[in-house]
C-alpha cells in the first residue's frame, strides 16, 4: 500500500498520522525521544541536530500549547523557529492554502508543522512540497493528532513499561477526537490487548468498533480493573448542539472523580491532553491527584516532538 | 594481518590511565566500544574515578547525510564537568570527527578543565587536527578496510578485521 509517510527505503518523510505506520517506526520514535528526556534536564538543553534549518509552524486554527512544544522542540534541536497563525494573516485577506506553502518553501523552510480544522490538510500540503521537505501533521479536524498519540503511549510505557499486559480506557468525547484516533492506532499497533472507549452513543463514531476496541456506556464498567484512564477534553461548544444535555450532567456521568478512580487498578495512571475542563470532564481532585500524569505527559510532549523532527530531518542522503 | 592481543592492550592503556588519574578525573566511554572499554579499564584501577557516557551520534556533522545510524543510547553523565580532567575513551581512532562531536557534547554539560583521548587503536587518517593521547596500537589501515570491535553475550571483546 502507498503510504506517503515513508520514503522508499521505509525511512519516516513524514509524519501525517499514525494509521499504518509499522510498529518499528513507532519503537524508534519513542527510543529516540527517551535519549532527549536527557537533553532536556540538562543545563543547556540543545543538541545541534538541526542547526541551520527553518522549521515552519504553520497553524491554520489555534493551540497555543501544541504550537509552543513544537516551538521549544525544535529549538532545543538548535533550528529556526518561523511562527505563522495563518488564521488571522492571509488566509483571511483570501490566499489559498498552497500559496501560503509556496511562499514559505520560497524563503527556504526546511520542515512543516501543519495544525488545520479540515482533515487531511497536512497530508495535502505533504503531496505538494518539494522532495526535501517534511511534513508534520500537528492536528487536523477530526482525523489525527499523531504526535500527542506518541507522546500518550510514550508516557504510558514510562510508568507501565509491559504494554503487552495492559488494560487502557479511553473516555469522552471520542466522536469529534482526532486525539482518541491516535491514541488508539498507537496503543493497538504496540500490542495493548486491551483498549476501552468509554462514552454516551451520541459521542462515538457509528463505526467505532472497527478500530479494535470495546465499547462501553456505563463509565463504572468500562473503568474497571483498567491500568490507564485517558480523559478527552469534552469541547464546550459540542455542549450547544443535541449531543449532550448540560455540563453537570456529563460531570455526573462521565466525569472522573476520585470514587470512579477507584475502580480502576490501585496503581493506574490518569492521562489527559489539555486543555482541561475542570468539573466537566474530570475533577480537580483527579487532575492534582497522586496518580495523574498530565504535567509528565507536557514533559515528554516536547522530547517526542524532538525525536519526530530529528528522525525527519536526518539520513535522506545515505 | 595479526591483531594484536586485546587484552594486552587493555592492560597497556590502563597502565597507561592509571598515573593520570587524580581525585578530579573522570572517565568518559564513548558508546558502544567506548563504553566496553572503560567498564573494564575500571574495573582494573585501584583508584575508581567518577565515569560518565556518551553516544555522540547528535553531535556528528554528517548527521543530515546519515542520520541516526544505531539507535541513540542516553548520554549519562552523572558527575560536575566545569572544571574536570576528563579522560574519553573510545575503541578505534580513525577521523577524530567523533572525538569532536563528543568533546562538543561534553561542553554542553560544562567546561571541562582538561580532555584527554584514549584509544584501543589508532588505525591513522585523521581529518581533523586531533590525536589520541594514549594508544594501545598504531595500526595503519587502508580506506576500504575497518576494524570493529563486538562484545559477545558473556561480556567477551573481540576485535575483527573488515574489509570490503
Amino acid at each position: 500500500m502507498y503510504n506517503p509517510q515513508l520514503d522508499q527505503h521505509k525511512k519516516l518523510k513524514h509524519l501525517l498520522t499514525i494509521e499504518g505506520l509499522p510498529k518499528a517506526t513507532l519503537l524508534q520514535i519513542l527510543d529516540t525521544a527517551e535519549t532527549f528526556i536527557g537533553v532536556n534536564e540538562r543545563e543547556v538543553k540543545k543538541v545541534p541536530l538541526l542547526r541551520g534549518k527553518t522549521v515552519c509552524n504553520l497553524f491554520f486554527e489555534n493551540s497555543t500549547r501544541t504550537r509552543t512544544t513544537f516551538e521549544i522542540a525544535a529549538k532545543r534541536l538548535s533550528a529556526d523557529v518561523l511562527n505563522l497563525n495563518v488564521s488571522t494573516s492571509s488566509q483571511s485577506k483570501g490566499e489559498t492554502i498552497l500559496d501560503t506553502v509556496n511562499n514559505l518553501i520560497a524563503m527556504h523552510s526546511d520542515m512543516f508543522v501543519v495544525r488545520h480544522n479540515q482533515s487531511g490538510a497536512a497530508h495535502f500540503i505533504a503531496q505538494h512540497v518539494p522532495d526535501h521537505i517534511s511534513v508534520i501533521n500537528a492536528g487536523d479536524g477530526r482525523h489525527a493528532h499523531p504526535t500527542q498519540g506518541l507522546l500518550d503511549v510514550f508516557t504510558i510505557r514510562r510508568y507501565k513499561p509491559d504494554m503487552h499486559n495492559l488494560r487502557v480506557a479511553i473516555v469522552g468525547d471520542v466522536l469529534h477526537s482526532r486525539v482518541a484516533r491516535s491514541e488508539i492506532h498507537a496503543l493497538t499497533t504496540l500490542g495493548v490487548p486491551e483498549v476501552r472507549v468509554v462514552a454516551p452513543n451520541t459521542l462515538l463514531p457509528a463505526d467505532v468498533h472497527k478500530l479494535g476496541v470495546q465499547v462501553f456506556h456505563d463509565m463504572q464498567a468500562g473503568l474497571k480493573d483498567v491500568d490507564v484512564v485517558m480523559m478527552l477534553r469534552l469541547q464546550n461548544e459540542r455542549m450547544s448542539g443535541a449531543l449532550l444535555p448540560s455540563a453537570q450532567e456529563y460531570f455526573k456521568t462521565y466525569g472522573l472523580t476520585p470514587e470512579k478512580l477507584a475502580l480502576a487498578k490501585p496503581d493506574a495512571i490518569v492521562m489527559h491532553p489539555g486543555p482541561m475542563n475542570r468539573g466537566v470532564e474530570i475533577d480537580s481532585r483527579v487532575a492534582d491527584g497522586a496518580q495523574s500524569v498530565i504535567l509528565p505527559q507536557v514533559t515528554y510532549g516536547i522530547a517526542i516532538r524532538m525525536a519526530v523532527m530529528a528522525l525527519l530531518a536526518g539520513g535522506h542522503n545515505a | 594481518m595479526q591483531l594484536p592481543d586485546l587484552e594486552e592492550l587493555l592492560a597497556d592503556i590502563t597502565a597507561q590511565i592509571a598515573p593520570r588519574i587524580t581525585a578530579n578525573t573522570a572517565l568518559v566511554g564513548i558508546h558502544s566500544g567506548g563504553v566496553w572499554l572503560m567498564q573494564r579499564i575500571l574495573h582494573a584501577l585501584d583508584k575508581k574515578p567518577e565515569t560518565g557516557t556518551l553516544d555522540a551520534a547528535m553531535y556528528r556533522d554528517d548527521y543530515a547525510q546519515r542520520g541516526l545510524k544505531n539507535q541513540p543510547r542516553p548520554a549519562d553523565i552523572g558527575f560536575e564537568v566545569d572544571g574536570k580532567h576528563i579522560i574519553l575513551i573510545d575503541d578505534i581512532f580513525y577521523t577524530g570527527r567523533t572525538t569532536r562531536a563528543a568533546m562538543n557534547e561534553l561542553f554542553d554539560y560544562g567546561r571541562p578543565a582538561k580532555i584527554e583521548l584514549a584509544v584501543l587503536i589508532n588505525r591513522g587518517g585523521a581529518e581533523l587536527p586531533i590525536k589520541p593521547d594514549i594508544i594501545g596500537a598504531d595500526i595503519p589501515l587502508a580506506a576500504t578496510q575497518a576494524l570493529e570491535l563486538s562484545q559477545n553475550t558473556q561480556g567477551k571483546l573481540q576485535l575483527k578485521l573488515l574489509a570490503s
